[in-house]
């Protein structure tokens, strides 16, 4: 395995060179961040180049960084993570754009490359508010008709703004703002490294 | 007479075939579907995000929801990144119960989507087959978690607890005599193993009396052969996994290319279609019960020869046993802290992925050092699956549809999540 991610930072060095921000190994995962001008070429090459081909897109999701070690995140706040697969050389690749405005996150499109990107970038919409130039038909897809918000945010609450409830006078469902009360059972809880350890 | 070209129908979300919550907006030219719009998220219940606000421990059990047809195999992709992540060593006899425990829930998926894509078609009976063993494998899942369907079974680090030695039996009551419950209750007298490996031994018969219902069957044939093609190619562009792109002719199985747990002990073969169709598929995911039945069977020789510990002794992520936890204060303070406080895992992100019955089933996890996860996120192989529906049912006719929404083998639970 350490050979194949020896042979695959190689062949990733040599062809996207000055694209690539960073290149980091752990836990047997190879992940590059890159930068997000010029991000399509990159992607056409990891799946067409010769020793890369990954021809198929596993996973794409949003990241809010927000409030990653309680806020100690320096650098963009949201990001686009994918996760490729070669069959043709057995490996994954881990790969991530951050979004160079917090405000109004925006990324490139990946839909024209590997087609199933359609989806999950409607998701990554739909769920993070990250805008995806190019994309044919950018809709919401997991939340209701009508949504507003962005739920994964970190700064959008569990319980949501609105809830849902039966009138019996205009017998119908209507929306009205949400009554439960937020709660924490068990607290998160950050311990100093090696909190613990014999 | 105004010439109308295209109607828009909707199909779904309350409907029998649409395996679920699926709403369809179906524009028709005639009897022929131009385009599909599938509208999801109607069963959308932000599991990433609840299991952002839970510790490790406390988000198990949703993962048998997600997929709530095949509950073990969402479970072993959420461990294995938990053991990923924090680097746990897991005993080699809870790798033989997850990877027999998996394999039983290929069967029941696959006895579900049988059974359930058969009826959409228009064969009744196979419906009625399949069910049947799927109550034996079913009975297995209760013996061993208590719960016939959501079992949360699985530890980060093991399993819950050991295979146990007998079986739950039924009683006597107004509907069955004293006889006919022994009869039911002849293969039920030893241990879970010895169910299981009587149902090994029976299966294989069964499977052939679904093939002879359905594999020849004329009217089957012209439902499903040459229906939903997807070439090599195409499948592997939209990102299809699991028996979706085998039945494309595509050899691509995590358990042979990137074994988990201990695949790479056992013997078993992976089938493969040919031309990418409907009826390939169907006979791919035959073929992969007959398999299943060849695993469960050797996880079964080896648990029989192999007793040892199912969880790990790292008490920073498993309980210690009840008995020491009672008389020894170092454990006592283990078992409060992990059921207070939950586990830390070291920060970091992994993606771990197994094969499920629908395809490659992955869970990236991003952890800050805390209790719970940073983000947690399902990749569904039915989401991406159900992606492809535009595309499949281009130009076919409207009754094709349900036969391609079967095909794709979808549950609401995962794609939604």
């Amino acid at each position: 395995m350490t050979t194949d991610m020896q042979s695959l930072r190689d062949e990733l060095t040599s062809l996207l060179a000055e694209k690539l921000v960073s290149i980091h190994e752990a836990l047997g995962e190879t992940t590059v961040v890159i930068k997000l001008s010029g991000m399509l070429d990159v992607m056409t090459q990891l799946r067409d180049a010769k020793g890369l081909r990954f021809a198929q897109m596993i996973d794409l999701c949003g990241m809010d960084y927000s409030e990653y070690r309680e806020g100690q995140w320096e650098g963009r706040r949201f990001a686009v993570v994918y996760h490729l697969l070669s069959h043709a050389h057995n490996r994954r690749l881990r790969v991530r754009v951050f979004a160079e405005d917090d405000d109004f996150p925006v990324i490139e499109s990946v839909s024209g490359i590997w087609p199933n990107a359609n989806w999950f970038e409607r998701e990554a919409f739909d769920l993070f508010g990250i805008i995806f130039t190019g994309h044919p038909d950018l809709r919401r897809i997991l939340t209701d008709y009508g949504f507003v918000g962005n739920p994964f945010r970190k700064d959008f609450p569990l319980s949501g703004h609105v809830e849902m409830r039966y009138d019996p006078e205009q017998q119908r469902v209507v929306y009205q703002p949400v009554t439960v009360e937020p709660r924490v059972v068990t607290p998160r809880i950050m311990r100093e490294e090696n909190y613990g350890s014999n | 007479m105004p010439e109308i070209k295209n109607y828009t129908m909707n199909f779904g979300p309350q409907h029998p075939a649409a395996h679920g919550v699926l709403r369809l907006v179906l524009e028709l030219d005639g009897e022929v579907v131009v385009r599909a719009d599938p509208h999801i998220g109607l069963l959308h219940r932000a599991t990433e995000k609840l299991a952002e606000h839970k510790t490790y421990l406390q988000s198990l059990p949703y993962m048998d929801r997600l997929d709530y047809v095949s509950m073990l195999s969402n479970e072993h992709a959420y461990v294995l990144a938990i053991e990923k992540l924090a680097g746990i060593e897991v005993p080699l006899r809870a790798q033989y119960i997850r990877v027999m425990f998996d394999e039983i829930t290929r069967l029941l998926n696959h006895l579900m989507w049988l059974g359930a894509h058969g009826l959409d078609i228009g064969a009744m009976t196979v419906f009625l087959y399949c069910f049947r063993e799927r109550e034996d494998l079913m009975d297995a899942y209760e013996a061993v978690s208590g719960a016939r369907m959501h079992a949360a079974y699985y530890r980060p680090g093991g399993v819950y607890r050991d295979l146990p030695d007998t079986m739950p039996q039924y009683e006597a009551s107004k509907i069955h005599n004293a006889a006919a419950i022994r009869k039911m209750n002849a293969n039920r007298q030893g241990s879970l193993l010895d169910f299981l490996e009587d149902f090994t031994s029976r299966f294989p018969k069964h499977v052939d009396e679904y093939e002879t219902l359905l594999t020849d069957n004329r009217i089957w044939k012209q439902r499903t052969v040459g229906i939903g093609v997807l070439s090599p190619e195409r499948a592997t562009a939209l990102g299809i996994t699991g028996p979706m792109l085998r039945g494309s002719g595509v050899e691509w199985d995590l358990r042979k290319k990137q074994p988990y747990a201990v695949y790479d002990r056992l013997d078993f073969d992976i089938p493969v279609g040919r031309n990418g169709d409907t009826y390939d598929r169907y006979l791919v995911r035959v073929e992969e019960m007959r398999q299943s039945n060849r695993i469960i069977r050797q996880c079964i020789d080896w648990l029989r020869l192999n007793p040892g510990p199912v969880i790990t002794a790292n008490h920073k992520y498993a309980p210690p046993a009840r008995e020491s936890m009672k008389q020894n204060m170092e454990e006592l303070i283990h078992h409060f802290k992990l059921f207070t406080e939950g586990m830390h895992i070291s920060e970091g992100e992994a993606y771990a992925s197994v094969e499920h019955p629908k395809g490659e089933f992955g869970i990236y996890m991003v952890s800050d050092g805390a209790n719970k996860p940073y983000r947690l996120k399902i990749r569904a192989p039915g989401f991406v699956h159900l992606s492809a529906l535009d595309e499949m049912v281009r130009g076919h006719m409207i009754a094709d549809v349900v036969t391609i929404i079967g095909t794709q083998d979808i549950v609401f639970g995962e794609i939604d999540r």
